[in-house]
């Protein structure tokens, strides 16, 4: 058996209800994670008896196929770190929407994935706890944040993986360990239970072998949720019988600030071998041009900062969380050394960052600014979607670089996630799949991004892709 | 020298609803068992998220609106940060540039004049859990987390503490005839916020400092910590002292307050808009449709019994300040035949006689047996020379005990006025054949020997005697004598 070839449409035409089939895909996820996973790391913690309760009632579309989740999703009865030292121990006792609508469809979750501590990266290299590893190449990393749901995925250990985005942390992985990774509508799916990195970023997404699962995945988790005041308010989206990968006529931008010299070359030409393909299929595709990938970089960086110093700032030790030992003068104090000692480095450095570009003085300067900027960005994409239904570009600029490579480099994530910040930035559904690999036999992505709430073009123009190569080999 | 106080006020009020402002936990906290009325979103745990209450947002509307406010077509909620152990998230929701209700003013009435109080501001937030300290720990209560605040910020226009006082009953009437909160001090419903100082009395210039005082649970605390604060700074400016910019804290009911931290090392809050919480947005009819569930408000209605009834502008402000009285009043009002005729003597009625009654038995109003149907019946009597002022007084005192109506009580104990002349001149005759040395006076030219006979007639008749009528006969018999 192999997870890779599978999916959960498969899957659950084989297993329609039978426990007996559950139960072997159980054991096999089971014994391959204890193999593989002493060396890949991808999890975080492993959750075997909950997946095999799962089992118990038979229920669910997802019922008794292997799935993980990123540990920054709250769950009753696991650890909840988002792979930091200071929640190492903490037990959260309420289940976020997206671990409840699994949960309801019968997911059969095996473990928690590693993460950058609180999604705070691009590599899984910031993890308080180890480095997650490439299948593809042990020395390189996955990617991140979400890098052990990749892994996870790409390895094989499991079918689908629940990771989240701020900027490129599905994207990024997915492209890196040749899956797919799937990002809807910013409030398409509930932040309820997510702990927050960026909250007018952040957005569950899943990765998954093949788009009709995304899909499935998407009609799972999607709908209002009236604990978020910024789901979207519409119901569940179903496009699990919609998807067609007939693109005759579609327009595909291609903006060329995505494919200059600040990117890898061999990621460009392959980006370009596809745009051929669709082009085969009867694509239209249209040369446009984006506002500079830099633009995002700069705006994104000063939002997310300044929501990440107000989000950790309820992390100070005295309900939850590390309790420092020295002894305090103070309660401040008491709340600086819980902090001090619990927070890693990229934490602390973005907290501070933030709390600086939102002091009194510099606010006008930093923050307001980059909301400005932020709206000239919205309107950019919004003209664009006049004139083309999806733009394509490559997901990252390289392949994934080796382990060690954020090393005294404070803005490896920025430059990392430079092509996914600026969708990032206007919620805008998007999608990584795999469309080759480079010299080192490393996989390269390719995203497509289309306008608020049109899931439905970034799921097909991946599909009709899906098509043409006869299915991705992941 | 003499220093005259320039004050403003910040108010939080708890408006009514059921759930806190962010979560679905209920609202009540007093007297509660600590932390049962808490869930991830109120103990701000990671990933819990804030859905605001729209029934808090709408009461904040209507009060805006009931203290003559703007209403910002866009409005947003946002984040004051800062750490403490009783805020769980480490910021509070509140409003920073968008508040709901800007430029409001409150008019009041001091010593026979009306001013006006401008309002600056009035907005939405959370409050903040409760910490306890016992001994050296301190303990964490989060039930209060997350309970609606509303906020009001007056500019500083207050000169004095009566007008403080009357500016603070005022607000608080409003807010109960808008049935926004209990504005039940007691319970903490309602805190007060002052800033104070003080300047020469003829000066114009405003001073450049201001002391703040936090947290003041009562109105009458309120009055004593004006009362100590003006007393305090002047006795530092006659000494050739500076006044410290301050943030000072109340002692104890005597209203003395204690300094807490000084203004310099102010904290900055890094405001920015709450993310977690889309921008709101107001339409004007949406705004209309909202005004249109004000009542009538103390002070219209105030004017309305000065202007359309007459009523003694006393009379009035007691009426307007309680529910049970003017609720009465507007019954009775409502009743009677010819209400511009009759208002007046009920308002009278109402604020003298019954008020007193209903204190000295304890018995609210509206469960009085004195309905408002037998009040005007009364007034009724009283002003068709039915019956004296005086027997009214004992006829309304028997329907407060006994439930009777006024008619019954006074026709089953014989207490009308005699006006029957037949019927009184016999009493005349009676009393002229008693008391023949008081005739003599009268034959004297003695002026007061008819006051005396008036008030044996009045004797005899228990009071019940047409007085003008009883002195028509007397004199007339006399005279034949």
């Amino acid at each position: 058996m192999n997870l890779k070839t599978l999916s959960i449409k498969v899957l659950r035409e084989d297993i329609k209800g039978n426990k007996d089939i559950a139960v072997q895909l159980y054991e096999h996820s089971k014994n391959l994670i204890e193999e593989v996973d002493p060396t890949l790391r991808a999890f975080v913690s492993y959750t075997f008896d909950k997946a095999k309760d799962s089992l118990v009632p038979v229920k669910g579309d997802l019922y008794g196929i292997p799935a993980s989740i990123k540990d920054n999703y709250n769950w009753v009865g696991t650890h909840t770190t988002a792979s930091s030292n200071i929640l190492k121990n903490y037990q959260s006792p309420y289940n976020a929407t997206v671990t409840v609508r699994l949960l309801e469809a019968g997911a059969m979750l095996m473990g928690k994935t590693n993460m950058d501590a609180f999604a705070h990266g691009s590599s899984t290299e910031t993890s308080d706890f180890f480095i997650t590893k490439n299948p593809h190449n042990m020395e390189h990393v996955p990617g991140g944040s979400s890098g052990g749901s990749a892994a996870a995925v790409a390895a094989g250990l499991c079918v689908y993986s629940i990771g989240s985005e701020t900027a490129g942390s599905v994207r990024g992985p997915a492209a890196w360990c040749g899956v797919v990774g799937f990002t809807p509508t910013y409030g398409r799916i509930s932040r309820y239970g997510l702990i927050a990195m960026g909250s007018s970023l952040d957005r569950p997404g899943v990765f998954t072998t093949n788009i009709e699962d995304a899909a499935v995945l998407l009609k799972i988790l999607s709908g209002k949720d009236p604990k978020d005041a910024t789901s979207l308010d519409e119901p569940a989206l179903d496009l699990t019988g919609k998807l067609s990968s007939q693109i005759k006529g579609l327009r595909i931008g291609v903006p060329k600030q995505y494919f200059d010299d600040r990117i890898n070359k061999e990621v460009t030409e392959a980006v370009v071998d596809a745009l051929r393909e669709y082009e085969k299929a009867g694509a239209i595709l249209v040369d446009m041009d984006l506002l500079d990938p830099k633009y995002a970089v700069a705006v994104y960086t000063v939002v997310c900062r300044s929501e990440v110093s107000s989000n950790l700032a309820r992390i100070d030790g005295i309900r939850y969380g590390h309790y420092a030992d020295q002894e305090a003068e103070s309660i401040l104090e008491q709340i600086s050394y819980n902090r001090g000692e619990g927070f890693g480095n990229e934490a602390k450095q973005r907290s501070m960052t933030g709390a600086y570009t939102l002091s009194a003085g510099y606010y006008d300067a930093y923050y307001k600014k980059a909301q400005k900027v932020r709206t000239m960005i919205i309107q950019d994409f919004h003209q664009a979607f006049d004139k083309v239904d999806v733009i394509v570009g490559p997901t990252m600029p390289t392949t994934a670089p080796k382990i060690g490579v954020t090393n005294n480099n404070p803005i490896f994530g920025e430059l990392a996630d430079q092509l996914t910040e600026a969708s990032a930035l206007a919620g805008l559904p998007c999608i990584s799949i795999p469309i080759g690999k480079d010299h080192n036999n490393l996989p390269i992505g390719m995203q497509i991004v289309a306008k608020q709430k049109d899931e439905l073009n970034v799921l097909n123009t991946a599909y009709a892709y899906e098509t043409i190569i006869n299915g991705f080999e992941i | 020298m003499q220093y005259q106080p320039i004050i403003g006020l910040e108010i939080h009020l708890q408006p009514k609803t059921l759930s806190k402002m962010f979560c679905g936990c209920s609202s009540k906290y007093f007297e509660l068992a600590p932390n049962t009325h808490t869930c991830p979103t109120c103990l701000g745990l990671p990933g819990a998220l804030p859905v605001p209450n729209k029934q808090a947002i709408k009461q904040c509307i209507i009060l805006a609106l009931a203290l003559n406010c703007e209403i910002s077509e866009e409005s947003k909620f946002d984040r004051k940060n800062y750490f403490y152990p009783d805020l769980p998230k480490g910021y509070q929701i509140s409003q920073y540039d968008q508040p709901i209700g800007v430029n409001g003013f409150v008019e009041i009435d001091t010593a026979g004049d009306a001013r006006r109080i401008r309002i600056t501001r009035v907005h939405m937030e959370e409050d903040t859990g409760k910490s306890i300290h016992k001994g050296d720990k301190t303990l964490l209560d989060f039930n209060k987390s997350g309970v609606p605040l509303i906020e009001i910020v007056t500019e500083p226009d207050f000169t004095s503490k009566e007008e403080v006082d009357a500016f603070a009953k005022r607000l608080r009437q409003i807010i109960r005839y808008c049935d926004i909160s209990n504005a039940d001090m007691e319970k903490g419903q309602m805190r007060y916020e002052l800033n104070i100082s003080i300047h020469p009395s003829e000066s114009k210039r405003l001073p450049d400092y201001k002391v703040e005082i936090k947290n003041i649970g009562s109105i009458s605390v309120l009055q004593k910590v004006i009362d100590y604060e003006v007393k305090r700074q002047t006795e530092l400016l006659n000494s050739g002292k500076q006044i410290e910019q301050e943030t000072r804290g109340v002692r104890d009911m005597s209203g003395v307050t204690i300094s807490q931290r000084s203004k310099e090392g102010s904290a900055d809050y890094r405001y920015f808009p709450e993310p977690d919480i889309p921008p709101m947005r107001f339409d004007k009819k949406q705004i209309e449709n909202v005004r249109k569930e004000i009542p009538e408000l103390p002070q219209e209605k105030k004017w309305r019994y000065i202007q359309d009834y007459q009523l003694e502008p006393d009379t009035a402000e007691t009426i307007v300040s309680y529910k049970s009285l003017y609720s009465f009043f507007e019954d009775a009002l409502a009743q009677a035949p010819q209400p511009a005729k009759l208002a007046k003597d009920l308002s009278n009625w109402l604020v003298g006689d019954l008020r007193k009654l209903s204190k000295k038995h304890s018995v609210i109003l509206s469960n009085s047996k004195v309905t408002p149907e037998y009040l005007v019946e009364l007034v009724q009597l009283v002003q068709s020379g039915s019956v004296s002022k005086n027997i009214a007084k004992d006829v309304l005192s028997t329907v407060f005990n006994t439930g009777e109506s006024p008619e019954d009580v006074i026709r089953k104990n014989n207490l009308a006025i005699i006006g029957d002349q037949d019927k009184l001149a016999k009493i005349v005759s009676k009393v002229i054949e008693a008391n023949p040395k008081i005739v003599e006076d009268y034959k004297n030219r003695n002026a007061n020997a008819i006051k005396f006979l008036v008030g044996q007639v009045m004797k005899e008749t228990k009071g019940q005697a047409d007085p003008i009528l009883a002195r028509q006969l007397l004199e007339k018999l006399l005279q034949s004598l």
